[in-house]
C-alpha cells in the first residue's frame, strides 16, 4: 500500500515535470552545449551539420582581435556610464514624488508607465522622427530656444547620447514603479521617530530612505546592468549600430555576424565572451553589495 | 506656516510630475496625430500639431504592401498561445518542485535556476540551427515554442506554492483526490495573484519580442507587429505619417489592455521584476 503511494508520487512528479524538462532540454541545455561546440568551429550555416569543422580557439582569438567587438563592448560600457547613474537618481526622485499622497497621483502613476508597455520597435520609430535633423520636433524646440541642434542619430558624437536618453525615457516608469513598491515597504514609524527627534528632510533621506531602499536599488542596478548588456532593439531600429559603429552593441554584433555574415562560429564565440562579461560584472556587483546594501533584520 | 509649506511642496510635486508626464506621454500624442497626417504635413516646419483632415489614408496605403492587420492577429495569437502554455508548464513544474518530493529533485531544481543566468543571445545561434533543422523556421510553432519555457516563471510559482500549507493538500489526498485534482482545485486557485502577474509578464514579453521573430520568420504572413513595423521602416524610411500609422496599430491594443488591467501590470512588474 505504501509502495503504491510512493510509486504514484513518482509518476505524478514525472508527468507534471515533463513539459518543463523537455523545454529546459530543448531550448536551454542542448542549445547551450551546441553553442559551445559551434564556437570552436567555422560553421557557416550553409554546409551540413555533419561536415562541421573544428578550428580550436581561433574564433575566440579573432573576437579579441576584432576591432568591432571592442567598439561594441566599449559602447555598452559608455552606455552604462550615462544610463545607470541617471536612471537610478531620476527613478528614486520619481518614486519619492509618486509616493506622495496628492490629488491626481493615480494619473501620474499611470502616465509614467505608458512607455514601458510599448514595444521598443514602435517607440524607436517615433523617436527617430522626433530626433530627425530636418523634420524632428526636438530640433524645432531647440531652435525656438536659440539652439542649433545636432542631427542626433546620424551624428557620431550624439547618437549614443540619444540612445541613452531614449532608453531612460522608456525605462524610467519601470524603475520608478519598482522603487515605489520598495518605498511603500518602509514603515512610517521610522519617519515619525525621526520627526520627533527634529531630523531634517535631508537627513531623513540619507539615513532612512536610502539605506532602507538599498536592497531595491541593488535590484534595479542588477537588472539594468543585465539589460544594458543586451541592448539591441532600439539600436537596430534607430541607428542600426551607426554612424560608423558609434552605437554598435554586443548583441547587435552577434546578430549581424550570425545572420547577416553567416559567421555562426564567430558569433557563438562572441556571445560567450558577452556572457563572461555579464557574469564577471554581476559577480563584482554581488561582492560590492555588502558595502552599501542594508538588509533589515 | 506648516500648511503653507506643505501646499508649496505639493505644488512643486505637481509641477514636476506634470512636466515629467508630458515628456513621457507626448511622443504618443505626436504618434497618433502623425498617423493621420498627410505626407507633407508630417515634415512641415514649423510643425503642425494636428492633421488638417482626419482620414485613414495612411493605414490603407500600408495595407497595399503589408498585411498590417495580419501582423496584429499574429501578435495577438502568438502572445496568447505563448502565455497560456508557459503558465501551464511553469505551474506544473512548480507544483513538483514545491510539493512532490522525489530523489534528485534538488539537483533538477538547481539546473533550472542555473539557466536563468544564461543570456538569451548565447542560445540564439544554436536555437536557430535547431529550428531550421527541424523545419520550424517560418512556422507559428517556431515562433511560440521558444517562449513557453521560463525558468524564472517556474521559480516564482514555486516560491508561491511553497507557502501553501501541506495540511491543506493532505486533507484533499485523504478525501481521495488525485495529484491532478489537487493541482487543479487546490493549488491553482490559491496562486491566482502570481498567475495574474505572470500572465502580464509572459504576454508582454511575447508581444514586444523582436529579435526571435526577426530571425525565425521569412514570410510576411507570419510576421508579428514589431517585426512588421521594422519592415515598414525598411520601405518607408522617412515617411513618418505612414510609419506612425503602423505604430498606432501596434500601440492601441496593448494600451487598451493596460487601461483596463493597469493594477495587474504594475503588480506583475513589481512581482516579477521583469519588463
Amino acid at each position: 500500500m505504501v509502495g503504491q503511494r510512493k510509486w504514484n508520487r513518482r509518476i505524478a512528479a514525472l508527468v507534471f515535470l515533463l513539459p518543463a524538462l523537455i523545454g529546459l532540454l530543448a531550448f536551454q541545455l542542448v542549445p547551450m552545449v551546441s553553442s559551445v561546440v559551434i564556437s570552436f568551429s567555422d560553421w557557416d550555416l550553409l554546409s551540413k551539420w555533419t561536415q562541421i569543422h573544428f578550428i580550436g580557439w581561433d574564433n575566440y582569438a579573432e573576437v579579441f582581435k576584432d576591432e568591432k567587438s571592442y567598439t561594441s563592448i566599449k559602447n555598452v560600457f559608455l552606455f552604462l556610464i550615462g544610463y545607470m547613474p541617471l536612471i537610478t537618481i531620476l527613478g528614486t526622485l520619481f518614486a519619492v514624488l509618486l509616493n506622495r499622497n496628492i490629488r491626481g497621483i493615480k494619473f501620474y502613476r499611470a502616465a509614467v508607465f505608458i512607455p514601458v508597455i510599448t514595444s521598443w520597435v514602435a517607440v524607436s520609430i517615433v523617436w527617430r522622427w522626433l530626433l530627425n535633423g530636418q523634420s524632428g520636433l526636438i530640433n524645432y524646440l531647440l531652435f525656438k530656444l536659440g539652439i542649433h541642434g545636432p542631427i542626433w542619430l546620424q551624428d557620431d558624437h550624439w547618437a549614443l547620447v540619444a540612445i541613452i536618453a531614449v532608453t531612460i525615457w522608456k525605462d524610467i516608469g519601470f524603475v520608478s514603479i519598482i522603487l515605489l513598491a520598495g518605498l511603500q515597504d518602509i514603515s512610517e514609524d521610522y519617519y515619525e521617530a525621526a520627526d520627533l527627534d527634529g531630523a531634517s528632510a535631508w537627513s531623513k533621506l540619507w539615513r532612512i530612505t536610502v539605506p532602507l531602499l538599498s536592497p531595491t536599488l541593488f535590484f534595479i542596478v542588477t537588472i539594468s546592468l543585465i539589460n544594458s548588456f543586451q541592448l539591441f532593439d532600439q539600436v537596430l531600429i534607430m541607428t542600426n549600430g551607426g554612424p560608423a559603429g558609434a552605437t554598435s552593441t554586443i548583441v547587435e554584433q552577434v546578430y549581424k555576424n550570425a545572420f547577416q555574415f553567416n559567421k555562426m562560429g564567430f558569433a557563438a564565440a562572441q556571445s560567450w565572451v558577452l556572457f563572461l562579461i555579464i557574469f564577471t560584472v554581476t559577480m563584482i556587483m554581488q561582492k560590492l553589495q555588502r558595502r552599501w546594501v542594508v538588509y533589515e533584520r | 506656516m506648516k500648511d503653507r509649506s506643505s501646499r508649496l511642496k505639493s505644488a512643486l510635486t505637481h509641477l514636476f510630475l506634470a512636466a515629467a508626464s508630458i515628456i513621457l506621454v507626448f511622443p504618443f500624442v505626436w504618434m497618433v496625430s502623425g498617423a493621420f497626417k498627410a505626407k507633407l504635413e508630417a515634415v512641415k516646419m514649423p510643425p503642425q500639431f494636428l492633421p488638417s483632415h482626419w482620414n485613414m489614408d495612411n493605414f490603407r496605403q500600408i495595407e497595399q504592401f503589408f498585411p498590417l492587420y495580419r501582423f496584429l492577429l499574429n501578435s495577438i495569437g502568438i502572445a496568447i498561445a505563448t502565455t497560456i502554455i508557459q503558465l501551464l508548464v511553469c505551474a506544473m513544474a512548480a507544483y513538483v518542485f514545491a510539493k512532490i518530493p522525489f530523489r534528485g529533485r534538488q539537483s533538477v531544481f538547481i539546473l533550472f535556476l542555473t539557466t536563468m543566468m544564461i543570456p538569451s543571445q548565447v542560445t540564439l545561434v544554436p536555437l536557430f540551427i535547431l529550428f531550421s533543422q527541424t523545419n520550424l523556421i517560418d512556422t507559428y510553432a517556431g515562433l511560440i515554442l521558444p517562449g513557453v519555457f521560463s525558468a524564472y516563471g517556474t521559480f516564482l510559482m514555486r516560491q508561491n506554492i511553497m507557502t501553501i500549507p501541506n495540511e491543506l493538500l493532505e486533507a484533499a489526498f485523504i478525501d481521495g483526490a488525485s495529484y491532478y485534482r489537487v493541482f487543479k482545485s487546490v493549488i491553482l486557485p490559491l496562486v491566482k495573484p502570481t498567475l495574474a502577474a505572470l500572465t502580464i509578464f509572459a504576454f508582454m514579453s511575447s508581444w514586444n519580442n523582436f529579435l526571435w521573430p526577426l530571425i525565425a520568420t521569412n514570410s510576411k504572413e507570419l510576421m508579428t507587429l514589431p517585426l512588421g513595423l521594422s519592415k515598414l521602416q525598411g520601405k518607408w524610411s522617412t515617411e513618418w505619417n505612414i510609419l506612425m500609422a503602423g505604430n498606432v496599430v501596434s500601440f492601441i491594443p496593448i494600451f487598451v489592455v493596460y487601461l483596463f488591467a493597469q493594477r495587474y501590470f504594475i503588480k506583475g512588474m513589481t512581482m516579477t521584476g521583469i519588463k
